[in-house]
């Protein structure tokens, strides 16, 4: 980007001096209910300059409602949201820092490209001179020379995407929130707009606040990702914690696959302990944490953690006892081209699930419905989650 | 799947043309019989263009088209602006206090038999004491033209995506100028339609218009039926087809209006 054109939001000098520690986003306590419905509830969160932040959660649980709280759409019932350590509450949208790129584009239909995304800085009252040169710049950076002068119906869902992205960075945001930003696109689409959205991120500087429901972008795009269900953050992860040690039963059912073998702490040694599952087996769990004997607790194991073998690994190098074995029935084979899905039945009646990367093209060793199978995994694969 | 959708059977054919026939055969005889040379309406003399004549030379009926001209203008004007800021309430003001009510009565007038708006309109200005006249049609037609405008502007409004609006004021614009300069152009050819529908309504209307004119202020319908009382003049025809011919081509902008909103900018050619 020049930076010769003045810049619309004013920088931080302008904003009163503030500590390195404040983060750059603080939302504290936030609630917003719609009538009888609790929106939001009491959430607190922190995001700091130059995140690539996702917030992730099936719809309804709030996630829109908090963008649109930060863009000034809603106010907020109770708490208070700082930018740069001010409150914003009194801050009208129209004059927030911050820009949004909306879910269904909200591109101006009567004006071309150019004049939609050159609309923030008319109203910012640059000269004209920097608004030509800001305008070129943006629609460079979306890729979309050639098209200035076509209206919005005569552009390509992508194309619309990227004149609302150009759009709404124009500005120069502090912060661009984007609500569900690749719904609309398909699948190939939405991969490749994904990385430039990345790209562009990493590029610009700028903290991105994004809102999906696509646990999968989510994980691409974002550094960090909160977690939302029923107004609550249940998880504030990187992508890999979230998915490697999630915090509870909810998000380790929510983002991928998992099994779960419901039981009781039967034993602890050390920083392993026995969970006897309901359905009769002993699992031996790693567990850092200090877990008293007799608690309910939850095993959860991810599926492509699960291995399968005709006999099970007795004869591994590894010691046979630290391994995890359940015995069972193929019920059920899913290939899906990169991986196979297995359906496993156990003997204790409970079904898990194993996927496998088909590494080899002409696999010999795959596995039949009906089959007799050991289900195998590590103490160190399973995750214990408090019930 | 050979069968053709849109090939009409003989029935079709037959129930469509007297369907039609029953609708515009009465239209057809007038506009034909305007051209007629006889002084008797109903004999038939030879093609002619003298009662168009006629008209142009009758001082009285041409202040009364004069006058009805004036009135529609002003009271579509008014109704135009009154109607949209209604439905702008009704479609963005969500759920204020008193929305159903405030609703209900702006509907009211399409419903209501035109005798008694006109009847109580008439007491409202003899009470108020208002002299009768240009201004007292004008917002008898107002009132009830209102709410077709209304109609109007609202289903194209509610049409329009919310977040239209929040984009404009997310890019700097404060609400009134999101509306103006987002929402204002695109629903400005419903606003158009709406005042051309309260134009033609204002310029039609004969019982509203009888009970709030005063003397010397008649217009257009109100001459034509007072003549007519007094046997129908060829002149009569003549004025009628004009009419007809002036509301069909304000009907026709009006529609063409309307589907550019619905459409807009689709028909626009890339430069």
């Amino acid at each position: 980007m020049t930076e010769e054109s003045p810049e619309i939001y004013a920088p931080q000098a302008n904003l009163p001096a503030m500590p390195a520690d404040v983060p750059l986003l603080r939302i504290e306590g936030v609630s917003k209910s719609f009538g009888n419905f609790r929106a939001v509830d009491r959430l607190s969160l922190d995001i700091a300059a130059g995140e690539f932040f996702a917030l992730l959660g099936p719809s309804g649980c709030g996630k829109t409602t908090l963008l649109r709280m930060l863009a000034g759409f809603e106010t907020a019932d109770g708490g208070r949201i700082l930018l740069g350590g001010r409150d914003i509450a009194p801050v009208l949208p129209h004059e927030r820092p911050v820009n949004m790129m909306f879910q269904n584009y909200a591109l101006f239909p009567h004006l071309d490209v150019r004049d939609n995304i050159a609309f923030g800085l008319k109203r910012a009252g640059l000269p004209r001179a920097d608004i030509d040169s800001r305008v070129a710049e943006m629609v460079a950076l979306v890729k979309l020379e050639g098209m200035e002068k076509r209206k919005p119906d005569q552009l390509s869902g992508g194309q619309k995407q990227r004149v609302a992205l150009a759009r709404s960075l124009a500005r120069r945001p502090k912060i661009l929130l984007l609500d569900e930003p690749l719904a609309a696109l398909d699948r190939k689409l939405r991969e490749s707009t994904q990385l430039e959205l990345m790209e562009l991120q990493r590029r610009l500087g700028m903290t991105f606040i994004v809102v999906t429901h696509d646990q999968e972008e989510a994980m691409t795009m974002a550094n960090r990702i909160g977690v939302m269900n029923g107004g609550r953050l249940e998880q504030v992860a990187s992508p890999r914690d979230l998915y490697e040690a999630p915090q509870s039963r909810w998000v380790a059912e929510f983002v991928g696959d998992v099994n779960l073998f419901d039981g009781e702490v039967a034993s602890r040694e050390h920083s392993r302990i026995t969970v006897s599952t309901s359905g009769g087996a002993a699992l031996a769990v790693a567990e850092p944490r200090n877990v008293s004997v007799g608690t309910a607790v939850s095993v959860a194991i991810r599926p492509e953690k699960v291995k399968l073998s005709r006999r099970g690994p007795g004869s591994d190098a590894v010691s046979s006892q630290l391994i995890n074995r359940l015995e069972g029935e193929v019920t059920d084979v899913s290939y899906l081209g990169g991986l196979t899905v297995y359906k496993v039945k156990l003997d204790s009646g409970a079904v898990v699930r194993s996927s496998i990367a088909n590494t080899v093209r002409l696999d010999r060793d795959t596995y039949s419905v009906g089959q007799r199978v050991v289900a195998w995994f590590t103490p160190d694969d399973c995750v214990v989650l408090q019930r | 799947m050979a069968r053709k959708v849109n090939s009409l059977s003989p029935f079709n054919v037959t129930s469509l043309a007297l369907g039609l026939a029953f609708l515009y055969l009465p239209i057809i005889i007038l506009v034909i019989y305007s051209f007629n040379d006889s002084r008797l309406v109903t004999v038939w003399g030879g093609w002619s263009l003298r009662w168009y004549r006629e008209f142009f030379n009758d001082r009285a009926m041409l202040d009364a088209a004069w006058m009805s001209l004036r009135v529609a203008a002003v009271s579509a004007t008014i109704a135009t602006l009154l109607g949209t800021m209604a439905a702008v309430a009704l479609v963005r003001g969500e759920r204020f206090r008193g929305r159903p009510l405030f609703s209900g009565m702006l509907y009211a007038p399409l419903v209501m038999p035109e005798v008694i708006s006109g009847l109580s309109l008439l007491l409202l200005f003899v009470a108020l004491n208002a002299e009768r006249g240009f201004w007292t049609v004008s917002i008898a037609h107002t009132t009830l033209t209102m709410c077709f405008v209304t109609v109007v502007v609202q289903s194209r409004l509610a049409s329009l995506d919310r977040s239209l609006e929040e984009a404009a004021m997310d890019l700097g614009c404060d609400p009134v100028r999101a509306f103006l300069s987002v929402t204002l152009p695109l629903i400005v050819p419903a606003i158009a339609a709406g005042w051309m529908l309260a134009f033609t309504l204002s310029l039609d209307d004969v019982v509203i218009a009888s009970f709030t004119t005063g003397p010397g202020s008649a217009t257009l319908p109100i001459r034509i039926y007072s003549e007519v009382r007094l046997g129908v003049k060829p002149e009569i025809n003549a004025i009628s087809t004009m009419v007809i011919a002036f509301i069909a081509v304000v009907i026709v902008i009006a529609s063409l209006a309307s589907k550019l909103s619905s459409s807009q900018g689709e028909s626009a050619a890339p430069l």
